[in-house]
């Protein structure tokens, strides 16, 4: 059996990983989840929250936002509407992010503020996860 | 016939002129590449989403219960063209053809009795279509002041465009843009996205899946950013498209100068011996008058 699976975390803007990864921690929608090799085939939406990737080498964290994650049994493509390495999530970026959650917030229209209340709260989640302030 | 001091006036000009078309072409080269780029960044991202999208779409579009992005609004009576353009000109005939198509198929539909709305990307579309069609215009995005094109600046558009279906202002929404082919062909595209549509082929080869939260709902949740995709796609397009086209243009502008130069030359060089033989021929006859 192989022990390792096709890992691929893609943004619209550009590809950000292509490795053979052991395991990789995924934040669905519906909770966390670690995709292995021949894992069943499945699609779950993400949540705003942290992904690591384990593989060889270590353990490489990415901030992801939105999109969904497809696994097959020899692989894990990841979409991510907004994916950044973990070194790049500064304090000031990580503000930007928060803000613009709050921003969805206050303009969704009635029947999405619970969804956009979501977010912001797994925005925030995401900050005590890397230790960083929520402001 | 021009005197000396025209001519030379004028080949001074029309070479500072190719030197411009010159470091124009060479500026849309460097540009073009870094475009490419950008656009092919981004394809792993688009090719891998419509292909999960059209899988879906498969096997939930059947239903009643299917998004109305998806399956429309049961009539397509309000048509919203959305004409993606350039911000600058000096790139050939790369507006003028988006234009074009979107000015036939709006004259299509007209005739076909809908209603026609146009929304504007990019000023030099706007402008074109001005003249004709300015009573449809129901709003422009201008990115003239975005110097690198983001996932946010589609996002914005697909929000503004998700706002006015859901207020029902439209009921088929199709954008114009002109895909990259080569940097000699850019071919002008409408692609409709809303309701959208998938090719049969994209999800023939579907793999069972299971889905969490439920089908419906990752479905209702990847339509709209599947809007956002295709404007960033077709926005990326374009942009490669553009400086495709500037750069082929420049380079003939380039030619045309140094054309014009050499003939400029051989008449300037002409009159210069004219001159000359003139003024001997007065000289002799000056000369045997004596």
């Amino acid at each position: 059996m192989a022990d390792t699976l096709q890992f691929d975390l893609v943004s619209p803007e550009r590809r950000l990983a292509s490795v053979a990864a052991r395991e990789v921690q995924i934040p669905g929608a519906d909770g966390d989840m670690t995709a292995m090799a021949d894992h069943a085939p499945m699609i779950t939406t993400l949540r705003p929250g942290v992904l690591r990737v384990v593989h060889r080498g270590g353990s490489d964290d990415y901030v992801v936002s939105g999109g969904f994650a497809e696994v097959t049994a020899g692989g894990v493509s990841v979409l991510a509407e907004q994916a950044l390495p973990r070194a790049e999530v500064t304090q000031a970026v990580y503000d930007e992010m928060l803000a613009a959650a709050r921003a969805a917030h206050s303009s969704a229209a009635s029947d999405a503020t619970d969804a956009a209340a979501k977010t912001v709260a797994d925005m925030v989640a995401v900050g005590e996860q890397l230790g960083l302030a929520a402001r | 016939m021009p005197s000396l001091k025209d001519l030379k006036n004028r080949i001074a000009s029309v070479k500072s002129t190719r030197k411009i078309t010159k470091a124009m072409q060479m500026v849309a080269a460097a540009k073009l590449r870094r475009a490419q780029d950008a656009a092919e960044q981004a394809r792993p991202y688009t090719d891998r989403f419509n292909a999960v999208l059209a899988g879906l779409a498969a096997s939930v579009g059947g239903s009643d219960s299917a998004p109305r992005l998806l399956s429309g609004t049961g009539s397509d009576k309000v048509h919203l063209l959305v004409v993606m353009t350039a911000e600058r000109g000096l790139c050939g005939g790369f507006n003028s053809s988006i234009v074009k198509l979107a000015r036939t198929r709006a004259a299509e539909l007209v005739a076909a009795g809908k209603t026609v709305k146009i929304l504007t990307v990019g000023k030099k579309g706007r402008e074109q279509l001005r003249r004709d069609w300015a009573s449809h215009f129901v709003a422009h995005v201008d990115l003239s002041a975005v110097r690198k094109l983001g996932y946010t600046n589609a996002q914005d558009i697909a929000r503004d465009l998700l706002g006015r279906f859901d207020a029902g202002e439209y009921d088929v929404a199709t954008i114009f843009f002109s895909r990259f082919q080569s940097v000699i062909a850019q071919i002008p595209t409408a692609q409709q996205i809303i309701p959208a549509k998938f090719d049969e082929a994209e999800a023939g080869a579907a793999t069972l899946y299971d889905y969490e939260p439920s089908e419906e709902a990752i479905l209702a949740d990847l339509l709209p950013r599947g809007v956002a995709t295709q404007i960033f796609a077709a926005l990326l397009e374009n942009a490669a498209s553009e400086q495709g086209a500037r750069m082929s243009a420049m380079d003939n502008a380039t030619r045309n100068a140094g054309d014009m130069i050499d003939r400029l030359t051989i008449e300037f060089n002409r009159s210069r011996q004219a001159v000359i033989t003139n003024e001997l021929i007065e000289i002799i006859s000056g000369a045997e008058a004596l």
